[in-house]
């Protein structure tokens, strides 16, 4: 299928993505001017490949004085710069439009933080500790192999070098540990990144101690290569929850939409929904979004509910009747009165949803951090034992009784500990990445493993949620090629079905779309029409309301398409699995109870409900969270996106609505549903082996501090430890990967 | 003995090569887009735009 979408005239050459569904917005009110310059961000959605990133930078290239327009693939971002006032910035939208991309503005305000300064520093951190550590080392190594043969003064030379690296670099990435710890101990309790700190500092002023004294044993590899390795770890958290940000951008560019104000001289203002003031007349073109909760005034046409009910089966709309703020106008111009405020919406009312459900997730207590309360305590006890061991019963002198606590602080510093959760983590997110599921933060691999039960919404999820031909054997090759020629200049659902079941192939050459009736154009020969029957000249009434387009070819009698929307192939397959593998299975639906039903007995789904609203589904939830059942969600439609932000943990298909796959933990991509499973396993076993790499770190803790009390640690001793449980903590983690090799 | 007075530096020297050529890669946005960069080698518009010139 992705194929026949790769010939079609629109979107991404290569295929790899699907046009964008959708019309853009009027960016003109987020243009930012200063200098006689314009300047401009958008997010694109649908480019995926070099192809993608020559059309848009040519096409926006080609327009007048437009100074530079650099695509960010990574991001999704495209920013422009041009001598303002040279076209009006409709035509930017416009052209994207046309061929095949969709643009929503960013409302800078919102995003100019968005960059990513804290990863650049632990970056920064990163590659002076890593320097330091090679430097260090390079001297240390030398100091303990030159052993006997090495003079005093040059083993204070290598010491007194060491110095000069090491404390600058460990004053320098050690920042974000300490203001870290300094934060936690103001707020009055411990965390990770007390006993991080103090190691360092410790580590460093006992070694510039005995450099002064002229010692044998200096820690400074120790404080860099601690570091080192924490800031590892420290980075990959990090880079998983950006990603978990960047999804969120896309929810903020969806507000950011605009719409035609229609002034009371008949004249046409586009104003951001944020500035509409309810009593406010404005038109709403085929295509475009209600901004805010209005009436229709003027006109009658169909309408894409489906952010409230979920379902996306058009509704007729007649003067008087309420649109919510975010229903998609299907055919025809209406004039609608707004009713409320951008912030007093629907669209709103969900954002807030989502929040708040995320704020619940947010809450949730990470193994890491449990480990780390633990471990916390225990440590600086035994130091602090160690100390007063050696001073008042050991009788060796403060100095020595301070090395050896030192040297237990150093020893039992939580490198592995450090590196457990992340690595695994990062691990099982790239395996899963190579089955096509993108993880959206570390926690939710942790969240998913503690699922008790999976809660699934039906349209878009169990079924394709999208019109597929229903009729294909009523219709000849012949049509079927003529009316999908038509039907490839069309973005359309019913026309992409079309194109899709008859595969590649060439669009005709003149063919013209009409909005809110089909297309026209010749195919071999003979006028054709593809479109609403009363268009095409066909018969109204068949006696059912399926989804229906008709194809006129020449005299011959029109040809009837008839469409429904279809189970996915393995969706009973993976209600099974998740059975199989312990977990209740349940399906929430805002379809009607009679179709509800019939899918329910298909899948063999014995919990279900129909006819919910959004709040009725979180409703639902949250009484299952209240027996104690911890629920995984899956769901695609906007009016899932809140419900998904309270689950426990929650999936949502690549082809999703934007704020649903900002709020869900897992997007899989793909038509089935097995990814589902999979990752289920794949979270369980993460999960696995977090606890294995902590008990793990117990153990060594176990062996290592004995050791470090008695004083038998040198520092030799202590860099082999370090690293060593570093590498055998990721090698455990590296496990998860062999699985999940496919190709 | 004394060639570690110079050798040492050296090392250093080298070292502090490395990290610098990183910090200026990370300052100058090597970074940012890196799917887009692994994109962008494919394209030779800019190359048809110099062959025309030339």
């Amino acid at each position: 299928m992705t194929a026949a979408v790769a010939e079609t005239q629109v979107g991404c050459p290569s295929g790899l993505e699907p046009p964008a569904d959708g019309v853009s917005v009027d960016p003109a009110p987020y243009v930012r001017r200063a200098n006689g310059l314009a300047r401009l961000d958008l997010a694109v959605f649908g480019a995926k490949c070099a192809g993608c990133i020559r059309k848009i930078e040519s096409a926006m290239n080609a327009l007048p004085e437009m100074q530079s327009a650099r695509l960010n693939l990574s991001t999704g971002r495209l920013s422009l710069v041009w001598k303002d006032g040279a076209f009006a910035p409709k035509e930017i939208s416009d052209r994207l439009d046309s061929i095949g991309y969709r643009a929503a503005p960013f409302d800078p305000e919102k995003v100019e933080k968005e960059s990513d300064r804290e990863g650049r520093g632990l970056l920064r951190s990163l590659a002076v500790a890593g320097f330091a550590t090679a430097n260090v080392m390079l001297l240390s190594v030398s100091v303990w192999a030159g052993g006997g043969e090495m003079g005093p003064a040059t083993r204070e030379l290598m010491h007194w070098v060491s110095a000069m690296i090491a404390v600058p670099a460990a004053l320098y990435a050690g920042r974000p540990f300490f203001s870290s710890a300094l934060r936690a101990l103001k707020a009055g309790h411990a965390n990770m990144d007390v006993p991080i700190s103090l190691a360092v500092v410790l580590a460093l002023s006992m070694s510039l101690f005995e450099f002064f004294k002229g010692g044998p044993h200096t820690y400074f590899d120790a404080a860099v290569m601690l570091l080192f390795f924490l800031l590892i770890g420290r980075y990959l958290d990090h880079r998983l929850r950006l990603r978990a940000r960047a999804a969120a951008r896309d929810l903020l560019a969806l507000q950011a939409a605009t719409s035609s104000r229609l002034n009371a001289d008949g004249t046409l203002t586009s104003v951001a929904a944020r500035d509409i003031a309810p009593g406010d007349r404005l038109l709403l073109a085929p295509g475009d979004r209600a901004p805010v909760d209005s009436v229709i005034e003027e006109g009658a046409s169909s309408l894409d509910m489906s952010l409230v009910s979920g379902e996306s089966a058009p509704v007729r709309a007649g003067e008087g009747a309420l649109l919510y703020s975010g229903v998609l106008n299907l055919t025809s111009k209406l004039v609608v009165r707004a009713v409320k405020s951008a912030d007093a919406s629907l669209v709103a009312d969900l954002t807030r949803l989502i929040e708040a459900g995320e704020q619940s997730k947010s809450r949730y207590i990470r193994l890491a951090d449990k480990a780390a309360s633990l471990y916390v305590p225990v440590v600086h006890s035994l130091a602090l034992a160690t100390f007063l061991g050696w001073l008042f019963i050991g009788d060796i002198g403060l100095r020595a009784s301070v090395m050896n606590a030192v040297a237990v602080l150093i020893i039992t510093c939580p490198c592995a500990l450090g590196l457990a959760a992340p690595a695994v983590q990062v691990v099982a997110t790239g395996r899963l990445f190579r089955s096509g599921v993108l993880v959206k933060s570390g926690d939710a691999l942790e969240r998913l493993a503690e699922v008790d039960a999976v809660v699934f919404d039906k349209t878009g999820t169990l079924t394709y949620g999208k019109p597929r031909l229903a009729n294909r054997e009523e219709i000849s090759d012949d049509v079927l090629k003529a009316a999908a020629s038509l039907a490839r200049v069309s973005r359309h659902p019913l026309a992409r079905a079309i194109v899709a079941e008859a595969g590649p192939g060439q669009p005709a050459p003149d063919a013209i779309e009409t909005a809110g009736a089909g297309v026209e154009g010749t195919v071999g020969g003979a006028p054709a029409r593809l479109g609403r029957a009363a268009w095409v000249g066909a018969p109204e009434d068949n006696g059912d309301d399926a989804q229906e387009t008709w194809l006129k070819l020449g005299d011959a009698a029109p040809v009837r398409f008839r469409f429904e929307d279809r189970l996915r192939e393995d969706a009973r397959e993976t209600v099974e699995k998740l059975e199989k593998l312990g977990l209740e299975v349940e399906m929430l639906s805002g379809d009607r109870k009679a179709a509800a039903a019939s899918i329910a007995e298909r899948l063999g789904i014995r919990a279900w409900r129909a006819e919910l609203q959004p709040q009725d589904k979180i409703a639902r939830l949250d009484a299952l969270k209240e027996k104690g059942v911890r629920v995984a969600m899956v769901g695609d439609g906007l009016n899932d996106a809140p419900s998904l932000a309270g689950a426990h943990a929650s999936f949502s298909p690549g082809t999703a609505a934007d704020a649903s796959q900002a709020a869900a933990d897992y997007v899989y991509q793909g038509d089935g549903l097995a990814p589902i499973a999979e990752t289920v396993v794949v979270a369980r076993a993460a999960r696995r082996r977090m606890i294995e790499n902590f008990a793990f770190a117990a153990l060594y803790n176990a062996c290592a501090v004995p050791l470090a009390a008695l004083g038998h640690v040198t520092p030799l001793i202590a860099a082999v430890a370090m690293s060593g449980s570093s590498i055998i903590v990721t090698l455990n983690a590296l496990r998860l990967s062999a699985g999940g090799r496919r190709k | 003995m004394t060639a570690i007075l110079f050798l040492l530096p050296i090392a250093l020297l080298l070292g502090a090569a490395g990290l610098g050529a990183f910090m200026w890669a990370l300052k100058s946005g090597q970074f940012d887009d890196p799917e887009g960069s692994a994109a962008r080698i494919l394209l030779d518009d800019d190359l048809e735009d110099e062959e025309r010139k030339s």
